[in-house]
């Protein structure tokens, strides 16, 4: 049995995400939908594998919008459903989110976003707690692994409560930490889908799911947050821990309790500083705001990305003057804590002590001596693509093609793995100098290309990954065919959402249950645009190269190539290797080559490495796999690859 | 040698690292499911994703009594650190490390791009040995790739740590808890061979 099944008041060591999704089934869901994206990707997952048991819908959606709208139609039969994103995520569901929040909803709707401060897998630190402020919707904050189970579960009541949509967040710390949680009650599902919508048009739970009346529809939604406020004000999720009268408050929410926590502890100041713990973050609680910031005049706000809960804590306090007094409030605002970035413990600590004028206990300076001597010695490890990559290959095909095109063409770069070409420029080759939003390479390329008329004319170039194809692509690529946009707009096809643990697709023969579906095919689309498309290996290099040459030349508007080739780390490939790869020393000249160490400088595999010794290549057997393309670029042919393994 | 396996009053951290697709997640989970069986509260911080694809990757075990702890361990505050891969080791102990520090080390280099195209230097085997030394108050280098390769399967090298993190005693947990946890997921055939990585790594530490 799957420890997501575990029976009531087991305790069990559950990802964060994993107790998002456990409180989701005890709160007896019937439909979960959402768009991969790190540090989301699991609550998914893990619900995926018990579907069958606990008679659930799950869907990995095409993008978080529409995954939204499945989950909100959920809603409106009368069933508990979510939704679930990564921050940037939300920006994509927002529009639908908007109009979501004026109709009100029905069945209890959790959305979770799961956030990245500091961007550990992300090209943005993207907040999305404005968006429950400003779509006034309720939102909750776990700070630890039980809270992230028993929150969720509470949020579908609450959601209930109001006849509206309420936001979870999560961060990296909490969705991929782990921790204790003790399992509460799996209950027995009853309920039917039954959508009906002949009552008032004012009623949102028999009328019509619309947003108008606006303005009267508008004014009933905010009244519902007083139902909010009242239960938030006697929400056992907020506490306070500490002296009743310390000298110094924290107010924090999320991972960032943790933090503080441990930084009181690290400098030994439970008795001067107390923490005032928010689980429920928006609206604030007034009152319970009002008898907390009586305690001390001090007030540190202890919070990742941007100072919203310091600015909502402060339009409360401006309000309560009179009655609590003038407050010093520490936090973003006055640089106390970074603006940008995650926390971590050193970090609040450094803020607590600076205010209170404490040091933490030192490491014995002659330690600290001889660690920053060792520290000198650690050469830098760069993210890189994986040994046997396609897209190591795919980006080795782009950058010759371009170079043999000789008019210093350059990508248009796209979210994925493949992001890499521009985060860590050397492995892409230095061909992909924009990386923005998913689908955002294409579009830029569509207007990249109308800029001939200006002066810009170079061959314009776009990549994308599979799955992000589907997600926001596809009315770019319309844009380009039909504005006669000339792009070669090549498809990174590595037969599944691979970054994110290879969920699959709308292209893939494979839903999230793991039934049989129809594939859509990508080379379908394009050629129903009317763009032109082939299709080829990035590990054949000259195939692939020949193509990619001719499309730089050709005018026109989308030229389509699609190369496809399975990640290195997909199921069906991992730990086999399609060839045995060596070098033949014998034949390997090293530094008189003439060929300037073309594998080890420029190719940059892993797995291919440079014996300073002997002065010459070398396949490190634990880390290849066997993919054998750098057997075609040796001008020397001393890299052998043999199949059969 | 029997195992200390009484409960502790003190919150333990340990930090393991390695490279990316070393086993460094799967070998955190193992180990964290013992100590929860044990009762402890464990929490384990880590990051996965694009973050590890040919990078540094490092997984925080809070090991306590009765709370749960910050998934960030303070600098300086680590008790144990093991590495799949030595300059991760040294990277992690530099950061993390503290006079009282114990350091398990698998010995086989994983070479960072720069190292590979020849930007960057290595450091050598007795500089980082050395460097361990200095740095922590007792340190094990231990051959693991090689005998996960024995063994048919380079990435075993994370449970071949595993058992000699077990004969150190520096954690409260043995074989049998370890056989109870990965019989969990593991089929027959592959409990077989994680345990024969286990014996493997025990038998390394003298």
């Amino acid at each position: 049995m799957t420890k997501l099944l575990s029976p009531a008041n087991k305790k069990v060591l559950f990802l964060g995400n994993e107790a998002i999704a456990r409180g989701a089934l005890e709160a007896g869901a019937s439909v979960a939908a959402a768009y991969p994206g790190t540090p989301s990707s699991e609550v998914i997952e893990s619900l995926s594998h018990v579907a069958r048991e606990r008679n659930l819908y799950v869907e990995w959606s095409v993008n978080e919008k529409v995954a939204l709208e499945v989950a909100a139609a959920a809603s409106f039969a009368g069933l508990r459903s979510m939704a679930v994103m990564k921050q940037n995520g939300v920006n994509v569901a927002s529009d639908f989110l908007l109009h979501l929040t004026a109709s009100g909803t029905r069945g209890g709707i959790v959305l979770v976003s799961c956030e990245d401060p500091g961007a550990l897998s992300s090209v943005n630190e993207g907040e999305s707690r404005y968006f429950a402020s400003m779509l006034e919707m309720p939102l909750l904050e776990p700070s630890n692994f039980q809270e992230a189970k028993d929150l969720t579960r509470w949020a579908f009541e609450l959601s209930e409560a109001i006849g509206n949509v309420v936001m979870l967040r999560s961060v990296t710390r909490m969705s991929h930490a782990s921790g204790n949680v003790i399992c509460g009650k799996l209950p027995v599902k009853t309920r039917r889908a039954a959508f009906t919508y002949d009552g008032p048009v004012m009623d949102s739970q028999t009328g019509p799911m619309i947003s108008t009346p606006v303005v009267a529809k508008h004014l009933l939604h905010q009244k519902k947050l007083k139902v909010v406020e009242a239960l938030f004000e006697k929400s056992p999720f907020n506490r306070y821990i500490g002296a009743a009268k310390p000298e110094l408050l924290i107010i924090t929410s999320s991972a960032c309790f943790l933090y503080a926590e441990e930084a009181v502890g690290m400098l030994g100041l439970q008795k001067r500083v107390g923490i005032l713990k928010l689980g429920t973050t928006w609206p604030l609680p007034p009152k319970l705001l009002e008898k907390n910031l009586r305690r001390t005049d001090r007030i540190l706000i202890v919070e990742e990305v941007m100072p919203f809960l310091e600015e909502n804590v402060k339009v409360l306090a401006s309000g309560m003057t009179k009655r609590i007094g003038m407050k010093t409030f520490f936090g973003k605002y006055d640089e106390t804590l970074p603006a940008a970035g995650e926390l971590n413990p050193d970090i609040v600590a450094g803020a607590i002590g600076s205010i209170l004028n404490v040091r933490r206990k030192a490491l014995p300076d002659a330690y600290v001596a001889e660690s920053k001597k060792a520290a000198a010695l650690i050469p830098p490890r760069e993210q890189t693509f994986c040994a046997g990559c396609p897209h190591r290959a795919s980006f080795w095909n782009i950058h010759n093609a371009i170079a043999l095109d000789g008019r210093k063409g350059f990508v248009c770069g796209d979210i994925g793995c493949y992001s890499m070409a521009a985060l860590s420029p050397a492995a892409g080759y230095h061909t992909m100098p924009t990386l923005h939003s998913m689908g955002s390479g294409t579009g830029l390329a569509s207007g990249f290309a109308k800029l001939t008329q200006f002066g810009l004319d170079k061959p314009i170039l776009t990549v994308c990954g599979d799955s992000t194809f589907y997600h926001a692509v596809i009315p770019a690529l319309i844009n380009a065919q039909h504005n006669l946009a000339n792009i070669t707009f090549i498809v990174l096809d590595n037969q599944g959402t691979a970054m994110t643990g290879f969920q699959p697709h709308p292209g893939l023969e494979v839903s999230a249950l793991r039934d049989v579906v129809p594939a859509v095919e990508i080379a379908a689309i394009c050629e129903a645009i009317g763009a032109k498309v082939a299709v080829s290996d990035p590990f054949d290099l000259a195939a692939t190269g020949k193509i990619l040459t001719s499309f730089l030349a050709e005018k026109g508007s989308v030229k389509v190539l699609i190369l496809r080739q399975a990640c290195a780390l997909s199921p069906e490939k991992k730990g086999k290797k399609t060839f045995d790869v060596k070098v033949n020393e014998d034949l390997c000249l090293g530094d008189a080559c003439g060929c300037n160490r073309l594998c080890t400088r420029i190719f940059r595999c892993p797995a291919l490495t440079w014996d300073r010794t002997k002065k010459k290549a070398v396949v490190d057997e634990v880390i290849c796999a066997g993919c054998g393309v750098c057997a075609s670029i040796c001008p020397q042919q001393a890299i052998m690859k043999s199949q059969g393994i | 040698m029997k195992m200390k396996t009484k409960a502790r009053k003190v919150t333990k951290n340990l930090i393991l690292t390695g490279v990316g697709g070393q086993g460094n997640v799967m070998a955190s989970r193992t180990l964290a499911g013992m100590l929860v069986d044990a009762g402890y509260i464990v929490t384990i911080g880590e990051t996965f994703g694009m973050s590890q694809r040919g990078g540094s990757v490092m997984s925080h075990l809070r090991i306590s009594p009765d709370a749960v702890k910050s998934p960030q361990i303070p600098r300086g505050g680590a008790d144990v650190i093991v590495a799949l891969e030595p300059l991760e080791a040294l990277r992690v102990l530099t950061v993390y490390g503290n006079p009282q520090v114990h350091v398990l080390s698998n010995s086989r280099p994983v070479y960072p791009i720069g190292v590979i195209t020849g930007e960057l230097n290595y450091p050598s085997d007795e500089a980082i040995e050395s460097a361990f030394d200095r740095l922590s108050a007792r340190f094990w280098m231990v051959d693991a790739t090689s005998v996960g390769l024995q063994l048919g399967n380079p990435v075993l090298s994370n449970i071949v740590m595993i058992g000699a993190l077990a004969k150190t005693g520096l954690l409260p947990f043995d074989r049998r808890m370890f056989e109870k946890e990965i019989r969990k997921t593991l089929t027959p055939d592959k409990c077989t061979v994680n345990l024969k990585a286990f014996d493997a790594g025990a038998a390394m530490i003298k």
